[in-house]
């Protein structure tokens, strides 16, 4: 951290680099040491996050050790390991692939209609799983197993490299490209060595989502066939009413996890993004794709068909070829309502905690710092029903059963269960503003909370947008946490869609699912316009 | 450069500060309008007088079009939750400190069984129990039924002909059926066949039985019924087990020129041939069991029963003088294998059964 501190701008801060690393908090009391209001609202976020962990622990310690033993050491288990294994390996790489082509694209070339493309490509995200998996068998029998896995979680996770990759390309510094040139590098070595060395952090902060969000999902693979860990806790949970052997597979996730965690940090050791300062920036050159513009609209246009088109045409189809039942206007109103409230509500709330997180990660660092940011990972890998059931749990254990089935609690789940989303998108921003800029308006005699206001905030806006957006993308199309927890009588457009597709009111439910995607198109629109506006300011 | 680049900065900050500030005011207005919901929504659910709250594994516009007469009949408001009917009891367990259900309303006998055996569950009046056939009933008298539905094949005639079609269930295990059967192992519908097959057999021959039916359906076993139906409509599988409703259902939604697939019974008094009881009870726990058992009587009296039988679900309701206008066979002439609903019990066999099997 020191070495990168001192690269990270002509102004290092002497008092992160003579602070003792890791040391106890309260004893680092020098003037410029890490605020403690920073280090104590981070510890109060990653206790939120820590506990569908807890649940988890007292549940399965309820089970005792040897019926988790038991459970654990099945054949089965082995089957669902490679199962989960071969998956997430395959799956993220392709999306590492995917997400960053497609991020270099959109923000370093001139490629035709960007802001359209910027748009198209994060709207997949959007689409809930189920729509997707529903969209691919309803074209063909052979999407089903570990190839109709791959395609079709490829397809509707990409976008999470993609987003944090194009926030990481859009701000990093060209400089480094043209000193690279000039030092005579060819343009694919400076690609490599020089653009993807600059987007790493971001590109595994991707993989790394893309793996948990593999860990956790069920829809998809409860349609597609295909068992995993995931699946089978689900089996435990439904048709067994088994929850202390539902939370001992759980740990299994979670010690699965801790690898994913642990290898990430590995590679991010390596992997420091340095900058000049931003106040010596000048505007991004565009590469010119010349001769390659036609084949390379072909990719993005065959990509947008396979991951919008077909979860769209469907929808649509099952829409024209639908009942004669009468259209419920008002509930697909109040459901559009409440699932844009709630969601919104959730991403603010997300990137509120992220936020203290990122900021003490970042730019103050230490064991304590990467411990609290690093353990807040762990609720991705988590299922939303554990997550769900965590929470229901606890109001009903010790708090005497208040906030459950309320708003409010089901705001908390999605800002647990997607909080590592906004964390990513913030922390790329906080890791590429100069720590510097901070450091002069200190210096001019600014108070903490005013640097922040006006000087560190609008650097990490676009990360903090990234984020917002992130999580209200995801929270618009949760169904199994929303189904516990929604207060009785409301619907959003997810239970709405599962409760019309239980009955074959095919329909009926297509105009949920063509609604979760345009709610969810709102934020991407946004997002690709931002950073189009940012970019035509620019000489 | 220097000075390009300050009044781009200049430029761009301004700019930025503009999209923030809009931002902010668009981020207020959510958060006030997720504050207005949620402060809604909790005026909506809390306990006035007259209300009850039903938690329902059912299809959601069947439950609606009863709670919405019964709601006028009686002036009692219900707070409806929808859900699959096994979560529902995981659920009921988890909330047993702080219970917030008053009736349980669920598509299969087996997870109210459950329920009445963990004790969680209150007598139904006797008025109401005898609404509808005592068969049909828990046995202890702490959920009553309300109405039923039976296990059939769906099959597409371009694949397989009725004659080819098994008429046992234990045929299904036959060879000749490989990559020709789907079923659903994970759905709560396919449950009590499992049960009827080992009562009828013994475990062990119920056992193989699996072993079999999971052979010949490979990579054609499904999540739930609709995706049977669905696929076996549009000809990905030749045939599959489902309950009767879903292919009627299929056909309204469809339309029945979109609809390739057709039902076929098991022989008579076969295993197979299962009738399943979609049943209500009231959780000891209520706070306002009269309304929840003038729920419970509404949903077999006459007018209730008349909704089921008019309804896009194809059930069958259980008072024996309301009949069914959808082109079914009458439910007096169906002919399934006799099983009490005591020795359906609460789907324990099916699901060990079905573990061991490697399906669940």
């Amino acid at each position: 951290m020191t070495a990168a501190v001192a690269r990270d701008g002509a102004l290092a801060r002497p008092g992160t680099a003579g602070a003792p690393q890791g040391a106890h908090p309260g004893r680092s009391r020098s003037r410029r040491a890490r605020p403690s209001g920073l280090l104590v609202l981070s510890i109060l976020v990653a206790a939120v996050l820590l506990v569908p962990l807890a649940f988890l622990l007292v549940e399965a310690a309820g089970a005792g050790v040897g019926q988790v033993a038991s459970l654990i050491d099945r054949q089965l288990t082995e089957q669902l390991l490679w199962n989960t294994i071969r998956l997430s390996v395959v799956v993220t790489a392709l999306c590492a692939v995917i997400g960053t082509g497609a991020a270099w694209l959109t923000e370093r070339t001139n490629l035709p209609g960007r802001r359209v493309w910027a748009v198209l490509l994060v709207v997949p995200l959007a689409i809930p799983d189920f729509v997707v998996s529903f969209g691919w068998a309803s074209i063909s029998t052979d999407v089903s197993g570990f190839r109709g896995a791959v395609l079709v979680m490829t397809l509707s996770v990409y976008p999470l490299v993609y987003l944090p990759v194009a926030a990481s390309f859009r701000n990093a510094d060209p400089t480094q490209e043209d000193v690279a040139r000039g030092l005579g590098a060819g343009p694919i070595k400076t690609f490599f060595r020089i653009t993807l060395g600059q987007a790493k952090v971001a590109i595994l902060g991707g993989c790394l989502l893309v793996v948990m969000v593999l860990l956790a999902e069920y829809g998809a693979f409860n349609i597609l066939g295909y068992q995993t860990f995931t699946t089978e806790i689900f089996t435990e949970f439904q048709q067994l009413f088994d929850i202390a052997s539902a939370c001992a597979l759980s740990l299994v996730l979670v010690a699965l996890s801790l690898i994913v965690l642990g290898a990430d940090a590995a590679g991010r050791r390596r992997g420091r993004v340095s900058r000049a300062s931003r106040t010596a920036q000048r505007a991004v050159p565009l590469h010119r794709l010349g001769l390659w513009t036609a084949p390379v609209l072909l990719l993005l246009a065959a990509l947008v068909a396979l991951a919008l088109g077909v979860p769209v045409g469907s929808a649509v189809y099952w829409w024209a070829q639908g009942t004669n039942q009468p259209f419920q206007g008002t509930s697909l109103l109040s459901a559009t309502g409440y699932t844009a409230a709630y969601s919104a509500c959730a991403a603010a709330l997300a990137t509120a905690m992220a936020l203290p997180v990122a900021i003490l990660a970042v730019r103050c660092g230490g064991r304590v710092a990467h411990l609290i940011e690093r353990s807040t990972y762990l609720v991705l890998a988590m299922p939303g029903l554990v997550i769900a059931l965590s929470l229901s749990y606890f109001s009903n254990r010790y708090g005497n059963g208040i906030g459950y089935q309320s708003a409010p609690m089901l705001v908390v789940a999605y800002a647990i269960m997607f909080f590592p989303l906004a964390l990513v998108g913030v922390r790329t921003s906080v890791a590429q503003a100069p720590a510097g800029l901070e450091d002069v308006a200190r210096s001019l005699g600014q108070r903490r909370l005013a640097v922040f206001w006006r000087v560190t905030r609008p650097l990490v806006t676009p990360g903090l947008t990234a984020a917002f957006c992130l999580v209200f993308l995801s929270a618009v199309t949760e169904l199994t946490a929303t189904l516990i927890l929604v207060p009785t009588g409301v619907q959003t457009l997810a239970t709405q869609f599962w409760n019309y597709q239980q009955n074959l009111a095919y329909g009926q439910a297509a105009p949920f699912a063509l609604l979760m995607i345009a709610i969810a198109a709102v934020p991407s629109y946004i997002l690709g316009r931002f950073f189009d506006r940012q970019r035509a300011t620019k000489p | 450069m220097p000075a390009g680049g300050t009044v781009s900065r200049i430029a761009s900050t301004v700019t930025r500060r503009r999209l923030v500030k809009r931002g902010t005011a668009g981020l207020a207005v959510l958060l006030l309008a997720g504050g207005l919901a949620a402060c809604g929504s909790a005026s909506g659910a809390s306990g006035s007088a007259g209300s009850i709250t039903l938690y329902s594994g059912q299809h959601e516009q069947t439950t609606q079009e009863l709670v919405t007469a019964f709601e006028q009949k009686t002036g009692v408001n219900v707070n409806v939750r929808y859900n699959d009917e096994d979560s529902f009891a995981d659920e009921i367990i988890a909330e047993k400190s702080h219970p917030v259900a008053d009736v349980f309303y669920t598509e299969n006998s087996p997870v109210l069984e459950y329920l009445q055996n963990q004790g969680l569950l209150a007598p139904v009046n006797g008025s109401t129990l005898a609404k509808t056939p005592s068969a049909y009933n828990s046995p202890q008298g702490d959920w009553v039924g309300v109405s039923a539905r039976v296990s059939v094949l769906i099959y597409n005639p371009s694949l397989i002909s009725a004659s080819q079609l098994p008429t046992s269930v234990l045929q299904l295990a036959n060879p000749e059926y490989k990559g020709k059967l789907a079923f659903a192992a994970g759905e709560t519908d396919f449950q009590p066949i499992v049960t009827s097959v080992a009562r009828a057999y013994g475990d062990a021959k119920a056992a193989t039985w699996l072993d079999g039916i999971k052979a010949n359906a490979g990579s054609h076993i499904y999540p739930d019924n609709e995706t049977i139906a669905d696929e076996v409509n549009r000809g990905a599988v030749a045939f599959g087990v489902v309950n009767q409703y879903y292919w009627y259902r299929m056909k309204a939604e469809l339309g029945a020129s979109n609809v390739q697939s057709k039902i076929a019974y098991f022989a008579p008094h076969d295993p197979g041939y299962v009738v399943d009881v979609s049943g209500a009870g009231i959780l000891k726990s209520s706070k306002n069991k009269a309304d929840a058992q003038k729920f419970l009587a509404f949903v077999v009296s006459k007018q209730g029963q008349e909704i089921i039988a008019h309804s896009i679900s194809y059930e069958y309701p259980l008072d024996d003088g309301v009949t069914t206008t959808a082109p079914e066979t009458p439910f007096a002439e169906l002919q399934p294998y006799p099983i009490s609903i005591a020795d359906l019990g609460d789907g324990s066999t099916a699901i060990s059964l079905l573990r061991q099997a490697g399906l669940l």
